[in-house]
């Protein structure tokens, strides 16, 4: 198995608060990991450092054996970190097709064009990347119109658009109907398998977790306090103190 | 330079702070509370003199009058902004940032006429105050005890507010509603009252400040965009929304200016140079230097994200056959036009200021719709155009043909060095700095005799002899703005549109998927200048003459009107707005003595009634009829 992403002793503070606090973990291609913990655990900083959004305040993080620490967004994106967000980002003035399309267009250096019409641009590719999600009847419509869960799978077809070999998908499911929140999941596990690609999840809702990870990761506090696989740390007592409360 | 008289100035400089505070502490707890960009604010102001002014006249001989009348002056302006407050903003909270803006940039208009209706054109110099018409001496020097006095109305003032802040349950509401409105509404405060209040009392202090100047300003129909623009920049060199802030940044301000006046002429290395002349610019350097380094003002704090979602906006899309076919019919009417010119004389002149709109408002229109930055000094483009062709063609002796050429260069040069600061910033405060880079080369324009020819102007800047003819020039224009036009409307259909808006929709999505927005937005307002400076180049040659007047705030906000008028989400918008804005212009300029308030009027009556502007309202009319 190759290690994708190796993260070491990764520690950030706001202010005296320590948001996430000594974190190593690794990710490896063709496993879905799932790190979850209760809300201000630390997993919206952890996924923030990731991705270069946040500068952490120590620690390390390697992806494919390079140093991304110091990084842009964008510039990790391009060594092939794709990313969802908590909150749906996603370009509201475009349609659905335009969306991957301006993805498309980045991925293949073509966003500088001055002339060529975009719409006509990776038509295809663009189509092939919302058929895999199940967006593509709706390539047309404009962005703004889409349920919440349309736009969830919008975003994955979009952070799909490089071939990204580790994705970090902020609470994917989040704000989905429960039968959504299943298929969403199993293809996000489909693509790991296909792709052999690593995914890096938060997730609140436990069926989620339990059905789908090959590993879990848990924080607590800015603390990783357990890892493992999931029967394994769902039997985990410190695990079971937070998610079930007691009074001590 | 003594010393002594750089003390004085330091309390000239006091004095000045003093009255640069009242007006700016009302537009920031006006910004503060209602979110609303009040360009009303300065005409407060004016109308406060000249209330003052004319109560002053009857009843200011005793010391009890004098105040007395300073302080119902201020009283009678706040009930205008309560009128103004519920017919008018009250309609508007919930439309976009801009369109509030014209709105209340319409008030200024009306306004302005009412007062030339009232009191004239004549400057007014109001009486001076009972009791303090003396002079004490200070280090040698005589200090007027008005102005004295004056000196210590700021302090006083703030610290008025600071007790009805921190006190009273009002002061509490504004408190609160600064730091999160939707959390006061949703708490069941009544905003409708809470706004009219805060509005009243913007207005209140604002005419207070002006009803103070009364003795020592002449009352003039100018000091209505003079004081916007001041309180603007010390808002923003403050912080939106800090009032502690407005105080500090006031005083800074007044003391570099008065600074600036004691130093006077002065010889650096060699080069006499005139620090007076330097008070018309002086505050928009400090804001820009202050904008680069502290984005957020000297005492505010960076903006919260806001929870409601950007306007939705419809996707674009090329021209369908319908349309074309209506572009064509546009286009060819325009080609046989001059036939019809021997008839119109006139038609031909008017119809090249409407091209040249056109042009500087489609080229405004690409950073602010699709780019998202609302520039509020986009006359500086069209001006370094317009000062690059004149100045190419008198100090350089090159020829009409490359100077047209040149002139763009250096708009987009200019742009360049400009876009470089402001595309880090978004919203009001890229507004503000926009607005301070136009401001200082405008200045510049109007300051550099030698260079320039100043307040005259360049004139003689006349096209060569085959264009001549209206006609001719016409032809060149008309190609130039279609030109223009459509390398515009492609860019935004080409991948480079797409990523302008992509850094709009979403910066946070943007950097995900490896667009570099900041280079982006700053190779928009290069583009953008660049086309602009045609605009600004044709405009040159259109009138022979440049004078910095047609490079002045009121240029960069005719664009903003044109856009918005047009609709900023439509790409045919600034076509339609630029021109029916210059023929409406044209037309009540040349029928009516108060235009400036069938303008504001009409503007309103469109705001009102278009809230996405001419071309945005018909084409939801006709995607209705096809639904």
């Amino acid at each position: 198995m190759t290690v994708l992403l190796k993260v070491e002793g990764l520690t950030k503070s706001f202010g005296g608060v320590r948001a996430v606090g000594n974190v190593s973990f690794e990710v490896t291609a063709g496993e879905l990991l799932a790190m979850i913990g209760p809300n201000g655990a630390g997993k919206s900083t952890c996924f923030n450092m990731l991705n270069g959004q946040l500068a952490p305040d120590a620690g390390s993080i390697e992806f494919a054996g390079r140093q991304i620490v110091g990084l842009k967004p964008r510039a990790v994106w391009r060594l092939g970190v794709g990313r969802t967000f908590q909150i749906t980002a996603t370009f509201s003035s475009m349609t659905v097709r335009e969306n991957v399309q301006v993805a498309l267009l980045s991925h293949h250096g073509g966003l500088g064009g001055l002339w060529r019409r975009a719409r006509d641009a990776h038509v295809d590719a663009a189509d092939r990347l919302l058929e895999r999600v199940g967006m593509r009847e709706q390539g047309d419509r404009p962005c703004s119109v889409l349920a919440y869960g349309d736009l969830k799978r919008l975003e994955l077809a979009v952070a799909l658009a490089n071939r990204p070999r580790l994705l970090l998908m902020d609470e994917p499911t989040a704000g989905m109907a429960p039968r959504e929140r299943v298929a969403l999941m199993a293809l996000a596990a489909e693509i790991v398998r296909t792709d052999n690609i690593g995914v890096l999840f938060t997730e609140h809702d436990m069926d989620v977790v339990f059905a789908h990870a090959n590993r879990v990761i848990v924080l607590n506090r800015g603390q990783l306090i357990a890892a493992g696989a999931p029967d394994a740390v769902r039997a985990d007592a410190e695990v079971q103190r937070i998610y079930l409360g007691s009074r001590h | 330079m003594s010393p002594d008289a750089i003390a004085v100035q330091f309390l000239n400089g006091l004095a000045g702070a003093s009255t640069l505070f009242l007006i700016a502490v009302g537009l920031s707890l006006i910004f503060g509370v209602t979110r609303i960009v009040n360009f009303a604010h300065g005409s407060f102001y004016m109308l406060g003199i000249y209330v003052a002014y004319s109560l002053v006249a009857r009843f200011g001989g005793t010391v009890l009058g004098f105040w007395a009348s300073l302080l119902v002056a201020a009283l009678a302006v706040a009930v205008i902004g309560v009128v103004v407050e519920l017919l008018l903003l009250r309609r508007i909270y919930h439309a976009p940032e801009l369109f509030q803006l014209l709105a209340t940039f319409a008030v200024v208009l009306i306004v302005r006429d009412a007062t030339l209706a009232l009191w004239g054109p004549e400057d007014l110099l109001g009486p001076r105050a009972p009791g303090l018409k003396g002079s004490v001496e200070i280090l040698g020097r005589q200090f007027p005890q008005y102005d004295l006095a004056l000196i210590f109305v700021g302090p006083a003032v703030l610290g008025l507010l600071w007790l009805v802040l921190t006190r009273t349950r009002f002061g509490i509401l504004i408190r609160a509603a600064t730091q999160d409105r939707e959390m006061v509404g949703a708490l069941g405060v009544n905003q409708a009252w809470l706004f009219t209040a805060v509005f009243a009392l913007g207005a209140f202090l604002a005419a207070f400040g002006g009803a103070l100047q009364a003795p020592r300003e002449p009352a003039n129909l100018g000091l209505d965009l003079v004081a916007i623009g001041e309180a603007f920049v010390v808002v923003v060199v403050g912080g939106m929304g800090s009032i502690p802030g407005a105080f500090l940044a006031a005083f800074i301000i007044a003391e570099i200016k008065a600074m600036c006046f004691a130093i006077g002429q002065t010889t650096i290395a060699g080069v006499s140079f005139s620090f007076s002349k330097l008070t018309l610019v002086v505050e928009f350097l400090v804001m820009a230097a202050v904008l680069i380094w502290r984005p957020w003002g000297l005492l505010g704090r960076p903006a919260a994200a806001t929870r409601n979602p950007a306007e939705i906006e419809a996707p674009i899309s090329p021209a369908d056959a319908r349309t074309r076919r209506f572009g064509f019919a546009v286009l060819a009417l325009l080609i046989v036009l001059p036939a019809f010119a021997q008839a119109f004389p006139y038609t031909l002149v008017l119809s090249i200021d409407i091209l040249i709109a056109v042009l500087f408002a489609a080229s405004l229109h690409f950073i602010m719709g699709p780019g998202g930055m609302h520039s509020f000094g986009h006359a500086a483009y069209f001006g370094l155009g317009a000062y690059g062709a004149g100045l190419l063609v008198k100090q350089a002796g090159w020829s009409m043909e490359t100077a047209l050429v040149g002139a763009p260069l250096i708009a987009a040069a200019g742009a360049l060095v400009f876009g470089w600061f402001c595309v880090r910033l978004s919203g009001v405060y890229l507004a503000m700095l926009t607005l301070a880079f136009a401001q200082i080369v405008w200045s510049v324009a109007f300051q550099w005799d030698d260079f320039t020819g100043g307040s005259n102007g360049i004139v003689g800047v006349w096209p060569a002899p085959w264009l001549s003819e209206k006609w001719a020039y016409y032809y060149l224009t008309l190609a130039c703005a279609v030109a223009g036009v459509l390398l515009l409307w492609r860019v935004l259909l080409a991948p480079f549109g797409y990523a302008m808006r992509a850094g709009r929709d979403s910066p946070l999505r943007a950097d995900a998927i490896g667009i570099d927005v900041f280079r982006v937005q700053w190779k928009a307002f290069m583009l953008a200048g660049l086309v602009c400076g045609v605009a600004g180049g044709l405009f040159a040659f259109s009138k022979g003459s440049i004078s910095p007047e047609a490079i002045g705030v009121g240029r960069s906000i005719d664009g903003l009107i044109m856009v918005l008028l047009g609709g900023v989400q439509t790409l045919a918008g600034p076509v339609v707005g630029a021109g029916l804005f210059t023929w409406l212009s044209d037309l009540i300029a040349r029928e009516f003595a108060y235009w400036r308030a069938a303008l504001g009027l009409t503007i309103l009556v469109l705001v009102l009634a278009f809230p996405l502007g001419v071309a945005g309202s018909v084409k939801r009319l006709f995607a209705r009829e096809a639904a």
